[in-house]
């Protein structure tokens, strides 16, 4: 392990002094091909108005009665925004300017459904409109990661793709490296040839075994991770980053966000796990010297409802907000505040962002692949990164 | 015309194909239209020539499952109530009664394909399943989606316009695409969209237009609030004129489908998406125009064009066995069958399958399940592979058991939240399920099992001396185990 890394660390230097890439170029981008997208979704839809609470809004505390956090508790980033308290670990990075927070995201006509709307997300489609693969997985097969890499993308701790998902690109799904290593040995058959399917089938299980000789297990780190699955998959997530054959994106889930009745206990639990874990994950990228070259992003099926419900919870609503950061990141508060005074029909926000215009910011600024291909039309990115 | 280019089909058939079908062709057929045939299914049918094989197997299509469904089936229908309008104590037992339910009618189904003396009336009822996809995820009944069910079932080898007509006003399906509240003030354009696009002409056969209009004729077909029983709602249906596909007049939703089926292109449709099932990945156009006009000759009778599948050139083809990729209830239900397992419990075999990407009584959205190679990928692969050596190799020595993939999480995390439970209540389940290879397999020593096992012949050879359970488990260890 320590013998490969090492080997890697000579290779990257070799390739950059050869290259003669200018100094400040380099250290803007000290390893453009190994660009990670760390994708974290906050499963169940997380309740974007107790996460970045727009506590000047005389609104806020007449929608929410019961839930609404009272301001000696919050956490203030500017005259308006302020965060949950059990997200105070993000402080860190929202003054050193690596945090950005992205209001208002979501899209039109919204679907309440989980499972519709988190395929709306997965697969970035219209409303209305069925796709089959999902977003990330379209744009590796359009600008594929290097073939060196152990996989274009991996999930890590479910076995539901989302984003990655579609047969074409190379998508792994483990929980821990020690335990896909042992599974992968299913996966090892000399035969090719054959029918389109039996080619599929072993494209399938090549990948498998590649990713299982590239993945190096028993990385460990000096900063400590939240007990528990989420945790743990942080974790994996670092030892991934850490890897010396890259990854382009990795997707991890943070489960129980569905909050319909007695929201403030859980849901404070849930963002201390994901303000402690994001943290956590930062010092370990830091660790790896990962951090310059790794965006850490949040995303949900929808935000919730402004207006709490009988049973001290709150409904499915539509725009949230959302999470990102890194070391090249420009940190600060974009999109736009909650609109409370501008609710639809069924009581929900408008929203100020598309999640398209999200996902555009990762393909055109960190990638540098053309959006408009993958995304099916022109959505206008955001300046969380130059 | 129809009886000729039949009767033509009919002799060149028997003519070139006269003599048995044999091991390899029985196999291949029963795989085909039904989910994992035993040695014994497969000597039966291997006697038999190509026509004589078919028709035994649609002779046997029912209209009605063999085993009784779950009770509350036949109890009242139980309106929807959002969980938060309820106590902890009533919302508890709510979730508890929805997840009971819908584990009771996939287990009740999964049993039903284990059981049925029809496979191919289960084949074909999943079919239309994934066609006329409905999901628990919204409905959100176990007792419509079990009413749905039984429809499909009904018309499975039926007739597709009776099928169509039904499903039109079938509570589940009403509620699924929204139809059931459709009025004339704000037609909802779900059904009429879906009903063209995906059950009947296919996309880009018709024009925004024609789905508003159509959208206007199906307004007032919607439910009574108590009993989810169909019901014609006249003060919420629009009366006007209306144009859909080029003609005109006060159509009503009844009158909308008569208009899809008439189009040539429907009959085409469906034909196509049956050789997908049935036959290969890749359907072949000229084919494909001669079943549709058998279909639409047949006035959209199911055997007919079932019948001309399974006796076309194609169908038998080398080139076209083990070309599709078999789905997860195909795996899971098709692995019980072929060894003879007979679970006490399905509920971990139900897990299995949605745990492998599909299932039943949830496809991912209207369009069904995508099938293909997409059942296939990295997570998949290892999951399905996972469970057929586990099936395979659990006996009583057994110990240690290696978790399985794709949901492999840590056995170290702890059994948090309702996924992991579920996953661990798989995990102990299946390990109750056992092959008993004492009976299994019933044939004679010197035969190789390799022709019973696999469509193909496996992508790693396995060597002459591995023999008996070991040289079976090799097998099923192949990517070629995955086909079908």
């Amino acid at each position: 392990m320590t013998m490969r890394r090492r080997d890697f660390l000579r290779i990257a230097a070799t390739v950059s002094v050869s290259a003669a890439v200018p100094r400040a170029l380099a250290q803007a981008s000290r390893d453009p091909e190994r660009k990670l997208l760390i994708l974290v979704e906050l499963k169940g839809g997380n309740d974007g108005l107790n996460t970045v609470v727009p506590y000047a809004d005389p609104q806020y505390a007449r929608l929410r009665p019961r839930l609404a956090i009272a301001r000696d508790q919050l956490v203030a980033l500017s005259e308006q925004a302020a965060l949950h308290p059990s997200l105070e670990k993000l402080m860190p990075t929202w003054r050193d300017g690596k945090l950005a927070i992205v209001q208002g995201v979501g899209y039109p006509q919204p679907n309440l459904s989980h499972f519709r709307s988190i395929e709306i997300w997965d697969t970035a489609s219209k409303s209305d409109e069925y796709l089959e693969d999902g977003w990330l997985a379209r744009s590796f097969v359009r600008s594929p990661p290097p073939k060196s890499f152990a996989s274009d993308g991996v999930v890590v701790g479910s076995a539901d793709l989302g984003p990655l998902s579609g047969s074409k690109a190379r998508t792994i799904a483990l929980t821990n490296p020690d335990q896909f290593l042992r599974n992968a040995r299913l996966a090892r058959s000399e035969g090719e040839g054959g029918n389109a399917a039996l080619r599929h089938i072993l494209k399938v299980e090549h990948d498998v075994q590649q990713s299982a000789r590239r993945i190096a297990t028993g990385r460990e780190f000096k900063a400590e991770f939240p007990a528990g699955p989420f945790g743990n998959a942080l974790k994996t997530t670092a030892q991934l980053a850490a890897n010396p054959a890259g990854v382009a994106a990795i997707r991890l889930s943070l489960t129980g966000f569905d909050t319909h009745a007695n929201q403030p206990g859980g849901h404070a639990n849930l963002l201390r796990q994901l303000g402690e874990g994001l943290a956590a994950l930062r010092a370990a990228l830091e660790e790896a010297e990962r951090w310059d070259s790794t965006l850490i992003a949040t995303y949900s099926e929808f935000g919730r409802r402004p207006r709490e419900n009988q049973s001290n919870g709150t409904d499915h609503g539509t725009a949230g907000v959302h999470f990102v950061m890194g070391g090249t990141v420009r940190g600060g508060l974009y999109g736009a505040a909650p609109a409370l005074d501008r609710l639809d029909g069924n009581g929900n926000l408008p929203f100020a962002v598309d999640f398209r215009g999200y996902y555009a910011t990762f393909l055109d600024r960190w990638w540098s692949v053309d959006s408009r291909e993958v995304l099916g039309g022109r959505f206008a990115p955001i300046d969380f990164l130059a | 015309m129809a009886i000729r280019v039949f009767l033509a089909t009919f002799l060149v058939a028997a003519s070139a194909h006269a003599g048995p079908i044999g091991y390899e062709g029985a196999r291949h057929l029963l795989n085909r239209v039904g989910f994992g045939a035993t040695d014994a299914e497969v000597r039966d049918y291997a006697k038999l020539d190509r026509d004589a094989a078919v028709e035994r197997i649609l002779a046997g299509a029912r209209r009605e499952a063999s085993l009784k469904p779950p009770a509350f089936v036949d109890g009242p229908f139980v309106r929807f109530v959002p969980l938060n309008t309820l106590s902890d104590e009533d919302r508890q037992r709510e979730v508890r009664r929805r997840q009971d339910e819908a584990f009771a009618i996939r287990e009740w189904w999964l049993r039903e394909m284990l059981n049925t003396p029809s496979p191919i009336t289960e084949r074909m009822t999943l079919f239309w399943h994934g066609h006329f996809a409905t999901s628990l995820q919204k409905v959100y009944s176990a007792k419509l989606m079990y009413g749905q069910n039984a429809l499909l079932r009904s018309e499975a080898l039926g007739n597709f316009a009776t099928l169509l007509h039904g499903i039109a006003r079938d509570p589940a399906m009403l509620i699924y695409l929204d139809n059931a509240r459709s009025r004339r003030e704000a037609p909802n354009e779900n059904f009429a969209r879906e009903a063209m696009e995906l059950f009947t002409l296919g996309e880009g056969r018709y024009t925004e237009r024609d789905v508003k209009e159509a959208a206007r004729a199906f307004t007032g077909w919607s439910l009574e609030r108590d009993t989810a029983t169909f019901v014609r709602r006249a003060a919420w249906h629009d009366g006007s004129p209306k144009t859909v596909l080029g003609q005109t007049g006060r159509f009503d939703g009844k009158d909308i489908l008569d208009i899809l089926l008439a189009r040539p292109e429907t009959a085409e449709f469906i034909a196509t998406k049956l050789w997908k099932e049935l036959v290969s990945p890749t359907p072949d156009a000229k084919e494909v125009k001669r079943l549709a006009g058998v279909f639409r000759d047949a006035r959209y009778e199911v055997k007919p064009l079932v019948r001309a599948l399974l006796l076309s050139d194609s169908f038998w083809s080398k080139e076209n066995r083990g070309a599709l990729v078999k789905s997860p209830v195909d795996l899971v239900v098709g692995t019980l069958r072929l060894f003879q397992v007979q679970p006490m419990d399905l509920r971990p075999a139900v897990i299995a399958c949605a745990t492998l990407g599909q299932n039943p009584f949830a496809p991912p959205n209207v369009k069904g399940w995508p099938g293909g190679d997409a059942w296939i990928n990295s997570a998949t692969l290892l999951g399905r592979k996972q469970l057929v050596e586990r099936l395979l190799l659990n006996d009583d020595r057994m110990e240690a058991r290696a978790p399985m993939a794709p949901a492999e999480m840590s056995a170290a995390a702890p059994a948090k939240g309702p996924e992991e439970r579920i996953r661990r209540a798989m995990e102990r389940g299946l390990a109750t399920y056992r092959v008993d290879w004492e009976k299994w397999p019933a044939r004679p020593a010197d035969e190789s099992p390799d022709r019973l096992v696999l469509a193909i012949a496996p992508a790693s050879a396995v060597s002459a001396e591995t023999a008996g359970i070991e040289r079976v488990r090799r097998l099923a260890a192949d990517p070629a185990y995955q086909l079908k």
